[in-house]
C-alpha cells in the first residue's frame, strides 16, 4: 500500500512541479521567487493537518486503548515536524527577497514556529519514556492539551502581532491567483498528502515490527509484506 | 472531599514552611535573573521601562518552571502519590490542592516581589499595580498548565529540561497577554481585553488542567 502512495506522490510531484515551473506565469509583483509557494503552502497545510490527525489517533488510542492508533500517532509526528520545518525554511527563502528579511515576527510565522515546538515536545516526551504503552498514553495527553491550546496560541499570537507592529506584511492581500498557479498548488498539496500517507504507513510498519516483534501473527504474515 | 483538599493543602504548606530554602531559592533566582537584564542591555531608564514588564514576566515564568518538579516528584518517589490516588477522594480535587499549595509557595512570593523589581526598571505606580494584577491572574495559569508537564514527566529521564520543552509553548499566550497588558497601558491603549482573556485562560485551565493532570498521574503510576 505504501508503495502505491509513494508512486502517486511521485507522479503528482512531477506534474505539480511541471505546472509550477513551466506553466504558471511569472508573478508581476514578486517575480520568480513566488514559485516557492508550490512547496511552501502545501507544507504549511500539511503541518497543521498532520497535527490534527496525529491528535485524533492519539485520542482514539487513549480512549479505546487500541495500540495501532497510538502507533499511527507516533508514526505521524516526525512527518508533521518535517512539514513544519519545511514550511518555515521555505518561508525564510521566500521572505528574504520579498520582505528583505529571513524572519519577521509575523503571526503566521510565529505560530508555525510554536507548532514546531509542540511537535518536538511530543516526540521528546515519547522518546524519553521507555515503556511504549505509557509513552503512548502520556504523549496522547500532551497532544490533546496541544489541540486545546493551538487556537489559543494562534489567536493570541495574532493579537500580539497586530498590537506590536501592525500589519506591515501580509500574505492575505496577494492579488487573485492565476488558475495555473492554483492548480499547481493543489496538485502539490495532493502530492504532499500522498507522501505523508506513504511515509507514515512505512513508519508505522516499522513501529509494529519493533514493538510486536514476537507476535506470531507478524511472523506468519511477514511473507505478505 | 473538602477535608481532603484542606489536609493536602496543609501538608504541602507545612512541608514548605519546614524547608524554607526551597522557597527562598526561587525568589532569589527571580531577583537575580531580572537584575541581569540591565547589565545586558545597558542602564538607560527609557529602554528598561520598555522591557521591564516583559523581563519580569519572563522571570516569573522561569521561576514557575524551576519549581515545577517539586509539585509531584517527591510524592511520586516516596510513594505517597500512589496513596493519594488510592485514597478514594477525587484525584482532581487533590491535584488542585497540591497546585494551590505550589502557587502559594512559589507563585505568590514572586508576585509580591515583582513590584520591587519593577521599581528598578523605572515603572510607574500605575504600571506596577497593573503588573501585580496580571501576575495574580497569570501565575496560577502557569502553575496549572505547568503541572501537566510535571505530571507527564514523572519518573521519566530528562527531567526539568524535558518539562520545559513540553510546557513553554503553552506559556506563550499567558506571556503575551500578561506582559502585553502593561505595555498596552503604557501606550495608552485599553487593557480590558487583556485582563478578560487572562481571566478566561485562568477559568479554562482551572477547569481542564486538573483532568489532564489526574490522568497523567494515573498513567505514571500504572
Amino acid at each position: 500500500m505504501a508503495t502505491f502512495f509513494f508512486l502517486v506522490a511521485a507522479i503528482l510531484t512531477v506534474w505539480g512541479l511541471y505546472i509550477g515551473f513551466f506553466v504558471a506565469p511569472t508573478d508581476f509583483q514578486q517575480g520568480e521567487s513566488y514559485r516557492i509557494i508550490f512547496i511552501h503552502v502545501p507544507a504549511a497545510w500539511m503541518s497543521m493537518l498532520i497535527y490534527l490527525v496525529m491528535s485524533f489517533w492519539a485520542a482514539i488510542g487513549l480512549i479505546m486503548n487500541t495500540r495501532l492508533s497510538s502507533m499511527m500517532a507516533h508514526a505521524l509526528a516526525p512527518t508533521g515536524a518535517l512539514m513544519t520545518f519545511v514550511a518555515l525554511w521555505t518561508g525564510a527563502f521566500w521572505g528574504r527577497p520579498t520582505w528583505g528579511a529571513w524572519w519577521v515576527w509575523d503571526a503566521r510565522l510565529t505560530s508555525e514556529l510554536i507548532l514546531l515546538f509542540l511537535y518536538i515536545g511530543y516526540m521528546a516526551l515519547r522518546a524519553s519514556i521507555e515503556d511504549p504503552r505509557r509513552g503512548d498514553r502520556a504523549s496522547a495527553i500532551l497532544a490533546l492539551v496541544g489541540v486545546v491550546n493551538v487556537p489559543i496560541i494562534y489567536f493570541s499570537v495574532q493579537w500580539w502581532n497586530t498590537l506590536h507592529q501592525g500589519a506591515s506584511v501580509s500574505l492575505t492581500k496577494s492579488p487573485t491567483m492565476a488558475t495555473s498557479m492554483l492548480t499547481g498548488m493543489l496538485v502539490m498539496a495532493l502530492a504532499f498528502w500522498m507522501y505523508s500517507i506513504a511515509v507514515s504507513l512505512m513508519r508505522v510498519r516499522r513501529i509494529i515490527r519493533d514493538r510486536e516483534g514476537n507476535a506470531t501473527w507478524l511472523s506468519e504474515s511477514s511473507g505478505v509484506q | 472531599m473538602y477535608k481532603a483538599f484542606i489536609s493536602v493543602l496543609r501538608k504541602e504548606l507545612l512541608l514548605a514552611l519546614r524547608q524554607k530554602t526551597d522557597v527562598v531559592t526561587v525568589l532569589f533566582f527571580f531577583l537575580i535573573v531580572s537584575s541581569l537584564f540591565p547589565f545586558a542591555v545597558g542602564p538607560e531608564l527609557n529602554t528598561l521601562k520598555i522591557i521591564g514588564p516583559g523581563v519580569i514576566w519572563v522571570g516569573a515564568l522561569l521561576c514557575s518552571l524551576l519549581a515545577l518538579h517539586r509539585v509531584f516528584e517527591t510524592d511520586f518517589n516516596d510513594g505517597s502519590l500512589e496513596h493519594l490516588v488510592l485514597s478514594g477522594e477525587p484525584l482532581t480535587v487533590l491535584v488542585i490542592a497540591k497546585i494551590s499549595a505550589h502557587w502559594l509557595i512559589t507563585g505568590l512570593p514572586v508576585v509580591i516581589v515583582a513590584p520591587f523589581i519593577g521599581l528598578q526598571f523605572g515603572l510607574s505606580a500605575a504600571s506596577l499595580s497593573l503588573l501585580l494584577g496580571t501576575l495574580l491572574l497569570g501565575t496560577p495559569v502557569l502553575s496549572l498548565v505547568g503541572s501537566i508537564g510535571a505530571a507527564l514527566t514523572l519518573g521519566v529521564r530528562g527531567g526539568t529540561a524535558l518539562t520545559s520543552i513540553l510546557i513553554l509553548p503553552f506559556y506563550v499566550p499567558v506571556l503575551i497577554f500578561g506582559a502585553g497588558a502593561v505595555v498596552a497601558d503604557l501606550q495608552g491603549l485599553s487593557i480590558d481585553g487583556h485582563l478578560s482573556i487572562l481571566t478566561a485562560m485562568l477559568c479554562l485551565s482551572v477547569a481542564l488542567a486538573p483532568l489532564a493532570i489526574a490522568s497523567a498521574i494515573k498513567i505514571a503510576l500504572e
